[in-house]
Parts: C-alpha cells; structure tokens; sequence
C-alpha cells in the first residue's frame, strides 16, 4: 500500500471511530436505564410512592426520600439564589482590577472544582457541630447551598457580561444610578440566562449523596419532615441505602427510586434547556 | 446673527491680559447656555482635549467635525459626566452650563443628566417594549403618576414623530423597530425627561439616507427648545441642520463660526484642507 | 440620600461575594485544625508509610496508602476510559463532523455528567460488574475495574468538551498550513493541531483526574470497603471518599481518633484536588495566553 492510500485509510477508519466514540458512551447509558426501567418499573406503584421506609422491602416506600428532596431543593434555593446573584453582581458590575478581585475570581474557581464531599466536611464541622443544627435540612441545605455557589456565580457573571454596555450607557445618560441601572436593565435582560444556571445548579445539588451522609442524613428516617430543624433523608441516599443491603427486594426498589430521582432529574434539566431556547428566540425577535 | 464669536472673546480677554488690568475672577456670561474654558481633558498620560475653549448660546445647534480620533466624542461627553466612568479619566479646566460649574462643587449628577441628554451612535433601546423606553428616564425619577406618565410618553412619541407609526401597540418590543424609528425612540426616551440641552454623538451614521433625513428634520425642529450639540462625519449633514460648527483636529480647536463661515470661508488652512477632503 | 443607599447596596453585594472567602477559610481551618490534632496522635510517617488503613479495628493501622492506591487505580481505569474516547470526540466533532451536528450533539454528551451518581454506581454494581464477572472469572463482586470503567463513562464530556475548546482556539492558520500541503485530516489533526492543543487538552484531563479522585458515590456501591494497598483491579478496594462516607455512616463518636480520620482523609483529598486544579488553571493560563 503506498503512503497515500495509508493515509487514506486512517483517514476514514478514524472517521468511524470519531462516530462511536460519540455515541458510545450515550448507549451505554441508554443500556444502563433500560436494565434499570426493566428492574425498578414494575415496583412503582402507589404504595411505593406513599410508604415510610420499613425493615421488608415490599413494605418500604420513598415518602421520606422524596419529600425530603424537595424540601431540600427549596431550602438550598432559598439560601443559594439570592447569594450567588448579588456575589454576581458585585464581581462583574462593582469590583475593579485589583488584587482582592483577582483573588476572589481564582478562589470562586478553586472552590467549584473541590470534591463535594469536602463540602461535607465542612457542613459537619460548622454546621452540625459547631452551629449545633444536628443532621438536619437546615445543615442539608447550607451545606448543599455552598457547593452550588460558585456555579450560580459563575452563570450570573457570565449572563451579566454578556449584556451590552450600550444599554448601561443609555441607562446612566439619563440619570440613573449605578444600582437602577443594575435592578432595571441589567438583571432583566439576563435574567433568563440565570435562572436557565441555576434550575442546572439545583438539578446537580438533588443528585448529591455523599456530603449528605457526612452531615448526618440518616437513611433511615420513618417519618415525613415538617420542619428545617427535623431530620431527613432524600432520594440519592435511599437508594443507596438500598443497594447497600443484600435482600433482592432492596435492588429492586432501588431501581423503582432511581427512576423517580431520574425523571426528576431529567424534568428539570429539560426545563432550563427549553427555557433558554425559548429566550433566545424571543430576544432576537 | 452673532456679532463675536469664540475667539473675539478669546481675544478680547488677552487683551485685558495684556493692559495690565487687574484679573477677575471669571464669571460666566449668562448669555451662554454653555461654556468650556482652557479645558484640557486625559486619559491618564494621553491629553485628549487641549485647551478648548468654546461659548456656545441657547437654542442652536452646534456641529463638531474633525477627523476620527480628534476627541469630538471626548468633548460632547464632558457635558453629561459620561466620561467618568472610565478610570484614567482626568479634567482641568472649568465647564459651564446655566453658569454652573459642573465639574468643582457640589453637582448632583442624576440631575444634570436629566438637564442633559445624549443620544448614541447606534440606536440604544433597552430591551423592553416602546412605551416602557420612554417612561424609564421618569420612573427612575420616582415618578409614579401613570396619567402623567401615559402624558408625557405620548407627547414625546409626537414630538419624534413616531406616534402615528406605534400608537397602536406600544407594547410592542422596541427592538422589533427599525433602525431609523429605534433611533427616533431614543430621542423620544432623551426628551420625556425635559432635557434643556441634547448631546447627539454621530446619531445617524448607522442609519439609512431616508432615515437620516427624517432626523435631521427633527433636530431642526428641535432647535426651537433644545440646545444641540452633534457630533457628525458627514460635512453635508453638518451644513443642513447646524447655525454654527466647530473643527476638531487632534484634541485642539482650530476654529469656530457660522457654519456657512466655516464652509465657505474658512480661516485657518486646516479647516480649509478638512472640509476639501484633503485629508481626514 | 440616594449615594447612602448605593453605598449600603454596594456593601451588601460585597459581603455576598465575601462569603466565598469564608467558605475557602472555613474549608481549610477545619481541614487543618482536625488534622493537627489527628497528627499529635499518629505520626506522619506511619501516616504515609503504613501500608494498612485500618483505623475501626481494634488493632489500629492509620496508613493512607491503600486508600491513596484504591483512588488512583480507579481514577486512572477512569482516565484510560475517558481520555481516548473523550479527545477522540474532541477531534472527531472539530475536525471531522458538520458544524450543527457539533452543536447538536454537545449538549447531549453532558447528559452523561448530569445523572445523580449513585445511579451509576447502581450501574457499576448491578450492571456492570455481574458482566464483567462472565468475562473475567475470579474477579470479585467489589473491584476496581467497574467502578473505573464508568466513571470513565461519566467524566467523557470533561474530556471532550475542554478538549474541543483547546482544539478550537488553535489558530485556522495552521489548519490552513496543514490541508496546503496535502494532509489527511488525520494527519493535520495529530501532527499538527493535538499537539499545537497539547496543554489545553492536558489542563483538561487533569481536570477529569481531579474530578475522578473527588468521586465518592460510584465507587463508594461499587469499589467495595476493603482498603488494600494493591494495584489489581480485580478485588476490593476502597478509596479515600469511600471511607470518609463509610466512617460517617457509621457510629463513631465525635471527638474520637476514629472520627478524626475523617479530617486526616480529606486533608489528603483536598491538597491532591487542589494541587491538580490549580496545575491545570496554570497550564491552562499558559495556553491561552500562547495563542492570544
């Protein structure tokens, strides 16, 4: 084969390479969740969805996990959205090039990339021990709160920068400060881009087991939490909880929970998706 | 029209210089809605603006022309504090507008901006619908009035001519408006807050010829009640709609008369080689 | 008035972006105070020469290393999962692929990074290793080798999608060069553009190293709680993150030298992902700044 035809046919057999990689890792995904439907589908009933979690396997249910989740996710958004925003706001429309920005900018990028459990870590110390809040959502959520920080950061400098200096400019020339300029112009043409940032950033803090199990979150909770001082548990750690245990019974429910944790998980991550196609089409309108 | 021009009064005042007589302190000549003196303007190291001084009276339009880069821009936006916003910003000098001051003493600057407009070069509209760009430079002033609101959107609408082409959806998104109108929408946003003086930065060189004409028409009709200040490339548009111009080149003012002075007769041989096209 | 409410927003705003400060010196005072008092009761260096972590037993062993083994053999099973298919991709949607199928398909790989992982460790366990175990008899119900494999899985936009920016911020000129004079696109892609990209795409799979050691869930189901200072991907192991929620799972009082491993273990964990993070923002930095 001379040189030419050689290189011809690299050429093209990494062609076909560069299409499975692609796609590999997709299927095997998609294998993953058939083998999970075919496991967990059968298992999810009424029952299942409104049961406290029990010793037999047939009698357990995620009641417990689920609506601690969503207690969870409400708790962390409260305390996560409106601190991220305004530290946002503050690094892109306030601090000037200085050290104590530089500093900031490569701390806030340091902390998005420590491992989640480390955050755990912390929420242990500060929050359960020191704070003396126990294992509770409000520790849960302050911890979930400070991982998911830099990201809401993140997005909302990122949203920020991208909103024309020419709409500030008309802004100030006709008198308005710093701050209107911010509340009237600024946040409402990116506000879309934002919230699109963190509905991602709360679907990642609900798939979050293993900070949870480091601040206490029991797996085995046998009641329904009805304030952020109560204790808790949330879907990811039942199911690992479940996996954990060696009755067959368990692994089936694991599956029927992961499952609701999946749609869950998929539901909101197909919201932010659509929500920024549909702003983007109506802001080039 | 005007007896003395800038430099008459430049002139006179050397003169003064030159008797001996003893210096008073300077005080604005109220016949003048603005005033630069021995302005000198930097950004940091780089002296942008040396030495201007220009008296300019109430209800005239007056041109800038130069070459890019001659610190037309720099000028027009010393009047409405915009180049503060830029850190190596530097001022000496003194600017007067009504016999105030701006830049020493005390000077609220929401209010000097509501006494002054600007329009941009490329149409500015907020992202929102075309009666909430006009009704911003009010809100922001605490204006909470809707009647008087809804008022004074519809009349500065008129006032562009843009009414009859929006008046029935006014809801509608401002940026769905061409170019021309978006341009007519800025200045109707300008004036519903009741500027006295209008800074206009090359406000039509991104437009279309039928556009620019419309605007050039309002600018002339604008001159009844507004001081105007424009910044403009195009040396026809400037000898259309302004009384006076004065010719930038390289941060200095060369000169300063009746526009159809300054086309027709120049007196200094840049202008003269400027307004020919020999350079520029 | 209106100056004294923009300068009481302006603080608040401040104090917001200060609590990322806190957070860092929060992180690292906990971090260190625990572990300070952990080390005036085991020394360093049975800390990292010790070859057996067994700190629950009633025989006490505080050595790291099979924990620090158990991390890297399935981080690095990871990486030689990710990296070849992850730049593969890189390449292949840069160089080979229409533009709209690019953008298409980008979004849809990050699927694969926002599954909860503990469904992929359910995967590991329940999926993969029982396949495994058919083709590779004698390997074990825990090991490394499966939960490797799919954090590979999971880490492969990491890979791809930082190594398709770096691929694409190589400036057109020397694809131009390249196709000139007659090249494949195979060849321009790994002759030229790869390693024009080099640091780019190395600050990238460093990242998916980091990321692969901070990984807890997958290999928490799947690795087993058996720390052994081994290199075979075949048994049980256990890596730092598996044990840190092993130990708080279970009933160790607070206070204890026991409970103190759980610092002394993040201490590790943190300086290995912060060192490999900030050596990728560096490289990264450099990088960029070579094609600006």
């Amino acid at each position: 084969m001379s040189n030419e035809v050689r290189n011809r046919v690299k050429d093209k057999l990494f062609r076909y390479l560069g299409v499975i990689s692609t796609w590999i890792g997709l299927v095997i995904l998609g294998i993953f969740i058939v083998n999970i439907l075919i496991d967990g589908v059968m298992r999810l009933n009424w029952q299942f969805l409104t049961s406290l979690p029990s010793r037999f396997p047939e009698k357990s249910g995620i009641l417990t996990a689920w609506t601690g989740t969503i207690w969870l996710l409400f708790l962390t958004a409260f305390f996560a959205i409106p601190i991220g925003i305004a530290a946002g706001i503050y690094l892109e429309e306030y601090s000037k090039k200085s050290r104590i920005s530089n500093f900031l900018e490569i701390n806030i990028a340091n902390l998005a990339g420590v491992p989640s459990i480390i955050y755990g870590i912390l929420g242990l110390e500060i929050f359960v021990r020191k704070l003396q809040l126990g294992g509770s959502l409000l520790s849960g959520s302050f911890t979930l709160a400070l991982l998911i920080l830099p990201i809401i950061i993140v997005v909302t400098r990122e949203s920020i920068k991208a909103v024309p200096q020419s709409i500030r400019d008309a802004s100030y020339a006709l008198g308005a400060s710093k701050w209107q300029t911010i509340r009237h112009q600024v946040l409402p043409a990116c506000m879309s881009n934002i919230i699109t940032g963190i509905i991602l950033a709360l679907a990642r803090a609900i798939g979050e087991t293993a900070p949870l199990i480091v601040i206490g979150a029991l797996a085995y909770v046998p009641f329904v939490a009805k304030s952020p001082m109560d204790e808790f548990t949330v879907l990811p750690i039942q199911i690992f909880n479940w996996i954990s245990r060696p009755q067959h019974g368990f692994i089936i429910n694991a599956a029927a929970a992961i499952i609701i944790l999946l749609i869950i998980t998929f539901f909101m991550n197909g919201i932010a998706i659509y929500m920024r196609n549909r702003w983007q089409k109506r802001s080039s309108a | 029209m005007f007896i003395s021009d800038t430099q008459e009064i430049m002139a006179k005042e050397k003169e003064k210089k030159s008797k001996d007589i003893v210096e008073e302190v300077f005080q604005p000549d109220p016949e003048y809605k603005i005033i630069t003196r021995d302005l000198d303007v930097f950004y940091g190291d780089i002296q942008a603006l040396k030495n201007i001084s220009l008296f300019i009276r109430p209800f005239t339009v007056t041109a800038l022309i130069g070459p890019s880069g001659c610190g037309k821009s720099t000028y027009l936006r010393v009047f409405n504090r915009m180049n503060d916003y830029i850190d190596s910003f530097r001022l000496e000098g003194h600017v007067y507008l009504d016999g105030n001051d701006i830049y020493n003493g005390k000077i609220n600057l929401e209010k000097l901006r509501k006494d002054v407009g600007m329009v941009f070069q490329k149409p500015n509209p907020f992202p929102k619908s075309i009666f909430e760009n006009v009704a911003y430079g009010l809100r922001i002033q605490g204006v909470k009035d809707k009647d008087f609101i809804h008022e004074r959107v519809v009349s500065s609408l008129k006032k562009v001519v843009l009414w009859e082409e929006v008046k029935d959806d006014l809801k509608r998104n401002a940026l769905a408006l061409s170019g021309g109108q978006q341009q007519r929408l800025c200045i109707a946003r300008t004036l519903a807050v009741e500027p006295n003086i209008i800074l206009m930065d090359e406000p039509t060189s991104a437009l279309d010829p039928i556009s620019t004409g419309k605007i050039e028409e309002l600018i002339f009709e604008l001159k009844n009640e507004y001081t105007i200040l424009i910044v403009t490339h195009n040396m026809q548009q400037a000898g259309r709609v302004s009384d006076r111009t004065a010719f930038f080149y390289l941060g200095e003012l060369i000169e300063e008369g009746l526009t159809k002075e300054i086309f027709l007769n120049p007196k200094k041989e840049r202008t003269q080689n400027y307004i020919t096209g020999r350079f520029g | 008035m209106r100056k004294l409410k923009e300068k009481i927003i302006e603080k608040a705003l401040f104090i917001s972006a200060f609590i990322t400060i806190l957070t860092t010196i929060g992180i690292i005072w906990v971090l260190f105070a625990e572990s300070f008092s952990f080390f005036k009761e085991v020394s360093l260096v049975e800390f990292f020469t010790d070859t057996e972590w067994a700190p629950l037993y009633a025989e006490k062993h505080f050595g790291i290393l099979p924990l620090i083994t158990g991390t890297l053999l399935t981080t690095l099973i990871a990486i030689a999962v990710a990296l070849p298919i992850g730049l593969t991709i890189a390449v292949y949607l840069n160089e080979y692929a229409p533009r709209n199928f690019s953008k298409s398909i980008k979004p849809l790989l990050e699927i694969l990074a926002a599954v909860p992982t503990v469904v992929y460790g359910y995967f590991a366990l329940i999926v993969v290793t029982p396949f495994l175990q058919k083709l590779i008899p004698g390997m074990s119900g825990f090991n490394a080798l499966s939960p490797g494999i799919v954090m590979g899985i999971m880490i492969i936009p990491f890979v791809s999608s930082l190594s398709e920016d770096a691929l694409r911020a190589v400036p057109n000129t020397l694809r131009e060069a390249s196709y000139g004079m007659g090249s494949t696109r195979f060849q321009t892609a790994f002759r030229v553009l790869v390693p024009a990209a080099s640091s780019g795409i190395i600050s990238s799979v460093i990242l998916a190293l980091s990321r692969a050691i901070g990984e807890t869930m997958i290999v928490a189901v799947a690795a087993g709680q058996q720390p052994r200072f081994t290199f075979n991907p075949l048994v049980s192991v256990e890596t730092i993150t598996a044990y840190i929620v092993q130990v708080s799972s279970g009933d160790v009082p607070t206070g204890s030298i026991e409970f103190k491993t759980i610092f002394a273990a993040g201490f590790v964990l943190f300086m290995l992902t912060f060192i490999l993070n900030n050596i990728s923002f560096y490289i990264n930095r450099k990088f960029h700044k070579q094609y600006e």
